[in-house]
């Protein structure tokens, strides 16, 4: 019951400050609805005891990138940006994209109810009542022993886009 | 109804450590910032505050009545809700972030698996309530501030958070609680084996909690009082009052991963064992001082409050004491621990303010050429030190410790030491001849 109560509310906070993101006209409120709905999923993920991946979100989306869009955001001059057009008028394609979404959503949700016969393409187990292990150790040997690769590949990658960053933003180093 | 006692049963005790913090933590505050004016006093040789009650001890509750009824100023064209909402956003990341320190060994809202991230990642949303309120003011000097508040955060939470890395390589877990009991078993306060990363940790800290040397975002010269220019009365002690609880986090987080938590010195020594005297008889002490200075004190008033202060003293000397007897011993960890904890990281904080009345304040490209070309590369290279020492010499099990490890820990933290002494060389060569640059 409670725990329903609390998925309902974080979920529905999610939505709802997800789609007053787009809907603002001043960038600093969306700025801060976009945190509400990263801290409402990092609560989503902290029901389902995945509690390394809700602190990583709030560290990493929520401390780390958020401030930084912030920041960028502060820079900029509202006043010009408020005077602009908020949505472009794209309403077929739009539509269209969204209603391929929403039935892949229709079809997931109703693969995943007959996730009890077995052959579910969904067939996510469910998360134990009680405490699970350490997950950020299991994290971490997963990572580093059957994912070594796509984990190194990623750390170039983002090696490469910070080199990158830094030659673009500085000519003379 | 059965079913709700039984519900709310296993949350009655964090309930009530939560209650006491978020009840007491705004008098320490008032009394930490009591004893920061003493104390420049001190070292100015002044008196400092000595007005209100004996010593200026009545001068916290003179100041706080002061905010409450002073008027509440928003700004005409400030953005009124987040100038509202600002505050609040700091002050509650300040406060939760001390739902998992574990203050005595028992004394502990939550042990999570997750404790030192869940600290870090809940205090760093804290810059949120500065940058927003410098933002929502509608003024220059505040939105300055909060930019330079948000860019030296970030900047130096890397910085602070690989130093603590140091810290957890030894210890092997992220639980506040099993951190503290792991250097209960190795015997040694993680600081002598990772004096380098404790080090970075300490500038880091005071960096983090925007204080001098580091108090760039309200410096008065320039800024008038960063973020907080437009801020008055209660909505401005929300400011304060986060701040310091900040500091109280990070002193929190020092004392828990490098030096020892609730451990009493030498905890594993029995031949010290008369070190558990020590916190009754610091007691003692200091109510025999208000006794001795009550006779001296000119109003009546003063006399009763200072004499009060005596009577409190000697109650706490005699709950340390008392714990002291065998029949009791279930009772003395966990007193204790919570005396040494709270004197810990009242040392810790005494030394920020030390360093904020004797170094002068750094300039800006200063503050981020210190951060990033010095602070950062020393961290990884004392994280990458230290866990290569530790695979040399892996101990048996977590937080075990021998000779070997001891040894190559120092040969690591030496090799840091090195790395370290050459950047600042090559630091103060390509600084020298620039004028004006960055």
């Amino acid at each position: 019951m409670f725990d329903k109560a609390l998925f309902y509310f974080f979920a529905s906070l999610a939505v709802v400050s997800a789609f007053l993101v787009v809907t603002r006209r001043n960038a600093v409120h969306s700025a801060i609805f976009l945190i509400t709905a990263l801290l409402a999923t990092a609560g989503i993920f902290l029901q389902l005891h995945a509690e390394f991946l809700f602190i990583v979100q709030i560290i990493l989306y929520v401390g780390g990138i958020m401030v930084l869009f912030v920041f960028v955001i502060m820079l900029v001059n509202l006043d010009v940006a408020a005077h602009q057009p908020q949505f472009n008028r794209q309403t077929w394609v739009a539509s269209l994209t969204a209603l391929i979404v929403s039935g892949q959503f229709v079809a997931a949700f109703y693969l995943s109810r007959k996730a009890g016969s077995g052959r579910a393409l969904f067939g996510l187990p469910q998360a134990q009542a009680t405490r699970l292990d350490p997950n950020t150790e299991l994290i971490g040997l997963t990572l580093f022993k059957n994912y070594m690769l796509p984990f190194e590949i990623a750390s170039i990658l983002l090696l490469v886009a910070m080199i990158g960053a830094v030659v673009m933003a500085k000519r003379r180093v | 109804m059965n079913a709700l006692i039984e519900f709310f049963r296993p949350h009655l005790l964090p309930l009530l450590y939560a209650l006491v913090i978020v009840a007491v933590l705004p008098l320490i505050v008032g009394y930490i910032v009591l004893v920061e004016r003493k104390v420049m006093a001190d070292m100015q040789a002044r008196l400092g505050p000595m007005r209100v009650g004996p010593h200026g001890l009545l001068q916290p509750i003179a100041d706080a009545v002061k905010l409450l009824i002073k008027e509440d100023i928003i700004p005409e064209n400030a953005d009124k809700m987040l100038f509202w909402a600002a505050p609040l956003i700091s002050v509650t990341a300040a406060l939760l972030a001390l739902a998992a320190m574990p203050i005595g060994p028992k004394f502990q809202i939550a042990d999570l698996n997750i404790g030192l991230l869940f600290i870090l990642g809940i205090s760093s949303m804290g810059i949120f309530g500065i940058v927003l309120g410098g933002w929502a003011s509608n003024s220059h000097y505040s939105l300055l501030g909060a930019l330079r508040s948000a860019a030296q955060l970030v900047s130096y939470e890397t910085a602070a958070g690989m130093a603590l890395i140091s810290g957890l390589l030894l210890a092997g877990t992220l639980s506040m609680h099993r951190i503290v009991e792991i250097q209960a078993g190795a015997g040694v306060w993680f600081m002598f084996l990772a004096p380098v990363g404790f080090f970075i940790y300490l500038v880091a800290s005071i960096a983090e909690t925007n204080r001098a040397p580091f108090d760039l975002p309200e410096a008065e010269s320039e800024l008038v009082a960063g973020y907080m220019t437009e801020y008055s009365g209660f909505r401005w002690s929300l400011y304060f009052l986060a701040e310091y609880v900040n500091m109280i986090v990070v002193g929190s987080i020092a004392t828990t991963i490098f030096l020892g938590g609730w451990l009493r010195p030498f905890p594993n020594v029995n031949a010290l064992n008369f070190l558990d005297a020590f916190p009754p008889l610091l007691m003692l002490v200091l109510a025999g001082y208000c006794f001795y200075r009550t006779p001296k004190q000119p109003v009546k008033v003063q006399k009763g409050f200072l004499a009060a202060v005596g009577l409190l003293c000697l109650a706490l000397a005699g709950v340390l004491g008392v714990v002291l007897a065998p029949a009791a011993a279930a009772f003395k960890t966990p007193v204790h621990g919570t005396f040494w904890f709270l004197l810990k990281v009242f040392l810790y904080l005494y030394v920020f303010m030390w360093l904020r009345f004797t170094l002068p304040r750094y300039r800006f490209d200063q503050l981020m050429k210190l951060g990033w070309h010095f602070m950062l590369p020393v961290a990884i290279v004392n994280v990458m030190a230290i866990a290569v020492a530790l695979v040399l010499h892996r101990p048996r099990e977590a937080g075990g410790l021998d000779w070997g490890l001891g040894a190559s820990l120092l040969v690591s933290n030496a090799g840091t030491l090195i790395v370290a002494a050459y950047l600042a060389a090559v630091g103060q060569r390509r600084a020298s001849p620039v004028v004006g640059g960055a």
